[in-house]
């Protein structure tokens, strides 16, 4: 009676899963591969799936015939096992060895030997290198040129690019003020301001690092992770094969922004690449013309906005209350609203500046991510916003001298 | 010594009453009953947390909580689970019932295994309290890095850290002196004639994790002891400006991590064979083959630790030795398997709940092994490392693998413990419940780490929204399902059927010569073991 009721619920629960199941648009597998070691991943991934599918059922087959046969209720008698003979006991040792010898070692093993083998080699070959830094909760891309045999593909020469890319899905999405929306030009919690851009069919050599805690830089397209260590150089490396936008997340728990650092990256063909490194480049040299040139208070304040929401924001909160103890308030607090600048023009130790520019414990440095304008910018922004009004500002120049 | 205190001593069951009989108890059984109970109650605060969890990730956004409180509950819930229910439940069991499976009259260093239990709630208020009173606005809260205390971000970490490390110690002082009295136990204690290729399956579980326990409990202990004085006392063992590495951390850490698995397992392996024949009515295949494949295994799971970070940039030579050396594993484990089928084999079953949770378990921890040697391959693991994938993997072989083992295991000796039978209606409607909850919870799981969800994230992206909530459902379902397991438990303590002393039909071994519930001093007079 119960047994049937179960049996009754158990499908009734199956069913309820199954309809659903039948229209959504799910994903069974990894998603298409598009480098050589994602698509190495996918048929590694494949065989063993299929072995040990096999494997799981044989036992399984074997062990529900048992079940089934051998019960008390269908009046089967307990049959003692006798010990086999020596030799009989060594051949059904020897054998069951041997598959599995062979499935672990042979069917497995040597596949898996070549993948490693592909999967370390980072340098033959390569076009062009980067380095990705992951900070706490954003990644840095810099270009770090071409290797000699880029250069003589003709490969378009993009070395001294330098960006951050942060999260852009709006702050109210994230912190369930609204609903996410689902936008497939910008996927929710999936798309970054500044896209790391690499050029279609060129090996790319990466570099990794990393500022402040673990992190690890992951597109499933690509099959390639490897966790950034601070203080190290760890490598891995792309080949993407196929034009489009690919998208992948921090895979080492990094903190409270670990699920809000994705990684997005343009492959472009070459004459597209071309054509981005070229106003990649403008771009760069107009921000740096911007930290020589003497900034109002107003401009200042308007870009500090900018820059404070999109990277100070998730700690120190849009209004500038913090999060206490671990991220202290901005509004009234002492480092904002002390002098920055003693008698001799230099900036004084645990400064506004100092801070920014430096860090301490939890507060990263901004020294390599910010440029002279948006630290000169934030500063004057959080000096005279956020219930401060300290009245002064920060040169861009300023920054630049102090960075000396 | 006067004649008064040997009368006294005579009375066997003489002891005091209240708390004081729980506090000063140097008895197995109630050592074993206090084990049980505080296992009991942790799983079910380590649940409630992960019902947190996956509340907020029934769908997409935030909803119930923010950021930072989620990676305390993750981290918090695995530490529980496994310290403070898994552990506990096998020290309990072992407890309870080595003395009576060898023959003892109690376990060989009583006042020991007083301490070592009275070690436990300590360590259960340090790992909660940060995250208590968080709850009530009060501190920064627990520890925010999992389970795994990896730095730099441990070092980054609160006071939360700091509580947990010293848990830890605790529960690693428990744990070693839990396994120095087994071992002193088993090697001294057993019934004359009973060699040790006599013992039962389950004694000799115990033994290797034992060892096991001995050996790597110290490597955690120090290596979060340096974690301890980078972050208060200016050394520099994983900081790289001050020359040291993060990843040595890791290294350290999984030198014990990967034995703890096989900690957590092998006392299941133990008394599943034993419950297996009992129900099959036949006596175990291959006790020496299965005895020889412990060795096997407990000497493999301390050489094979790096296979839990093979993306962080490991040099080729040492991922083709971790490599090859994990999927070695397999020699050893298909043995059990083969042994544990061959016991069913022909045999004349019946399938009280001991027997359905242990087949389930079979099943279930299967596919859990299965995935680990998929786990092992190095290229396929970089997309699989940290994704939901080994979230899945790690839950087959801890929830069904051991907690599911531990629920056969009770089902099995309660009513020896109490001298009561359980309900077993009750009894199946928990083994069904929580087996097809269980597989939808975490089979959603492992197509979501194929698809590329990242574990440790409080908020996803829309294309993992439909498995989440399938996961979640049945998550609560799960969960809820357990208070029968409770609600069982609890009126078979107080009453039922009477048991009789041999309980199951097909029942072998000295626990079940005794009286159901055995007396206050288990064997005053030892058996003979031909």
């Amino acid at each position: 009676m119960l047994k049937q009721a179960i049996k009754k619920l158990g499908f009734c629960l199956l069913f309820l899963l199954a309809s659903p199941l039948a229209f959504a648009d799910f994903s069974w597998n990894f998603p298409e591969p598009v480098t050589p070691m994602a698509l190495d991943t996918l048929h590694v991934h494949n065989k063993f799936m299929v072995i040990v599918a096999v494997i799981f059922i044989v036992v399984l087959a074997i062990m529900i015939y048992s079940l089934i046969k051998h019960r008390k209720s269908v009046g089967h008698k307990a049959v003692a096992d006798k010990a086999p003979s020596t030799a009989t006991e060594i051949f059904w040792t020897l054998v069951p060895f041997a598959i599995l010898l062979l499935i672990d070692f042979v069917i497995m093993g040597i596949p898996a030997y070549h993948s490693v083998v592909m999967m370390e080699d980072t340098r033959n070959e390569s076009d062009m290198v980067i380095k990705v830094t992951g900070s706490q909760w954003r990644w840095q891309y810099e270009y770090m040129g071409n290797t000699e045999k880029g250069s003589q593909a003709g490969l378009e020469e993009a070395k001294g690019i330098k960006f951050v890319s942060n999260l852009s899905t709006p702050q109210e999405q994230i912190d369930g003020t609204t609903a996410p929306v689902n936008d497939p030009a910008k996927p929710y919690l999936l798309d970054v301001d500044n896209r790391l851009v690499l050029p279609v069919g060129a090996k790319v050599r990466i570099l990794m690092t990393s500022s402040d805690v673990l992190h690890n830089w992951w597109v499933p397209q690509f099959g390639s992770s490897r966790v950034a260590v601070p203080g190290f150089i760890r490598e891995t490396w792309v080949q993407i094969d196929k034009a489009g936008t690919y998208r992948g997340q921090c895979k080492e728990l990094c903190g409270k922004g670990h699920g809000y650092m994705p990684v997005v990256v343009d492959a472009l063909p070459a004459e597209e690449y071309k054509v981005w490194v070229a106003a990649k480049k403008d771009e760069m040299t107009q921000a740096a013309a911007g930290s020589d040139k003497e900034w109002t208070k107003e401009d200042l304040v308007a870009e500090g906005k900018k820059v404070y929401e999109k990277n100070c924001a998730v700690c120190h909160q849009v209004t500038g209350a913090g999060l206490p103890p671990a991220f202290p308030a901005l509004t009234g607090s002492k480092i904002a609203t002390s002098p920055i600048f003693g008698a001799d023009g230099k900036y004084l130790p645990d400064s506004h500046l100092d801070r920014v520019l430096n860090g301490i414990r939890v507060m990263p440095s901004w020294k390599a991510i910010l440029n002279d304008t948006e630290i000169a910018a934030v500063i004057t922004y959080e000096r005279n916003a956020l219930g401060n009004n300290v009245g002064d500002l920060v040169q861009p120049s300023q920054v630049k001298a102090a960075r000396q | 010594m006067s004649t008064a205190t040997i009368a006294h001593h005579d009375e066997h069951a003489d002891h005091p009453t209240g708390i004081m009989r729980w506090l000063t108890t140097t008895n197995h059984k109630d050592i074993g009953t206090m084990y049980l109970t505080f296992s009991l109650i942790m799983f079910l605060v380590g649940g409630c947390m992960i019902l947190g969890i996956r509340a907020e990730l029934f769908q997409p956004g935030l909803q119930l909580m923010k950021p930072e409180f989620f990676n305390q509950l993750i981290g918090v819930h695995a530490l529980i689970m496994i310290f403070a229910a898994l552990m506990p439940a096998a020290t309990g069991f072992a407890n309870w019932m080595i003395p009576l499976q060898i023959g003892a009259p109690d376990m060989a260093l009583p006042r020991l295994n007083n301490w070592g239990f009275w070690l436990l709630p300590p360590s259960a208020i340090l790992l909660t309290l940060p995250f208590t009173l968080a709850l009530f606005g009060i501190g920064d809260g627990a520890l925010a890095t999992g389970w795994t205390f990896y730095p730099p971000l441990s070092i980054q970490g609160g006071i939360g850290v700091d509580f947990a490390i010293f848990a830890v110690h605790l529960l690693g002082i428990s744990s070693v002196l839990g396994s120095i009295n087994i071992i002193v136990t088993l090697f001294n204690m057993r019934a004359p004639g009973m060699t040790l290729m006599k013992m039962p399956m389950f004694a000799w579980g115990w033994l290797i994790t034992a060892f096991l326990l001995i050996a790597t409990i110290p490597v955690l202990a120090g290596a979060v002891t340096m974690l301890l004085t980078d972050r208060h006392f200016g050394t520099h063992f994983f900081d790289a400006a001050g020359g040291g590495d993060p990843i040595l951390f890791q290294h350290l850490f999984w030198f014990f991590g990967h034995p703890e698995v096989y900690i957590l397992l092998l006392p299941v392996w133990g008394f599943i064979p034993q419950i297996l024949q009992t129900f099959s009515r036949k006596p175990m295949y291959g006790y020496k083959a299965q005895v020889y494949a412990f060795w096997g295994i407990g000497a493999l799971s301390v050489v094979v630790w790096a296979h839990h970070f093979f993306t962080a940039g490991l040099p080729v030579p040492a991922l083709l030795y971790f490599m090859y050396s994990t999927m070695a594993i397999s020699l050893p484990l298909a043995v059990l398997f083969f042994c544990w089928i061959k016991t069913m084999w022909r045999g004349s079953m019946s399938f009280e709940t001991p027997m359905l949770f242990t087949v389930g378990w079979i099943i279930l921890f299967g596919i859990g092994g299965l995935t680990g040697l998929v786990l092992a391959d190095v290229a396929a693991d970089a997309q699989y490392h940290n994704s939901y994938f080994v979230v899945a993997h790690f839950h087959y072989t801890l929830f069904a693998g051991g907690i599911m083992g531990i629920m056969a295991g009770v089902y099995y000796w309660l009513p020896k413990m109490t001298g009561h039978m359980y309900n077993e209606k009750l009894g199946k409607l928990h083994f069904w419940l929580t087996a097809i909850s269980f597989n939808l919870t975490f089979i959603p799981q492992f197509f979501l780490g194929l698809a590329g969800m990242p574990r440790r994230i409080p908020d996803y992206a829309l294309q993992f929204a439909e498995f989440n909530m399938i996961s979640s459902i049945a998550a609560f379902v799960l969960g809820l399902s357990q208070l029968i397991f409770v609600y069982n438990i609890i009126s078979t303590v107080r009453g039922g059927q009477k048991a009789t002393d041999k309980v199951w039909e097909g029942a072998e071994g000295l626990e079940w010569t005794l009286p159901s519930p055995p007396p206050y001093h288990s064997f005053t007079e030892q058996p003979v073991v031909k």
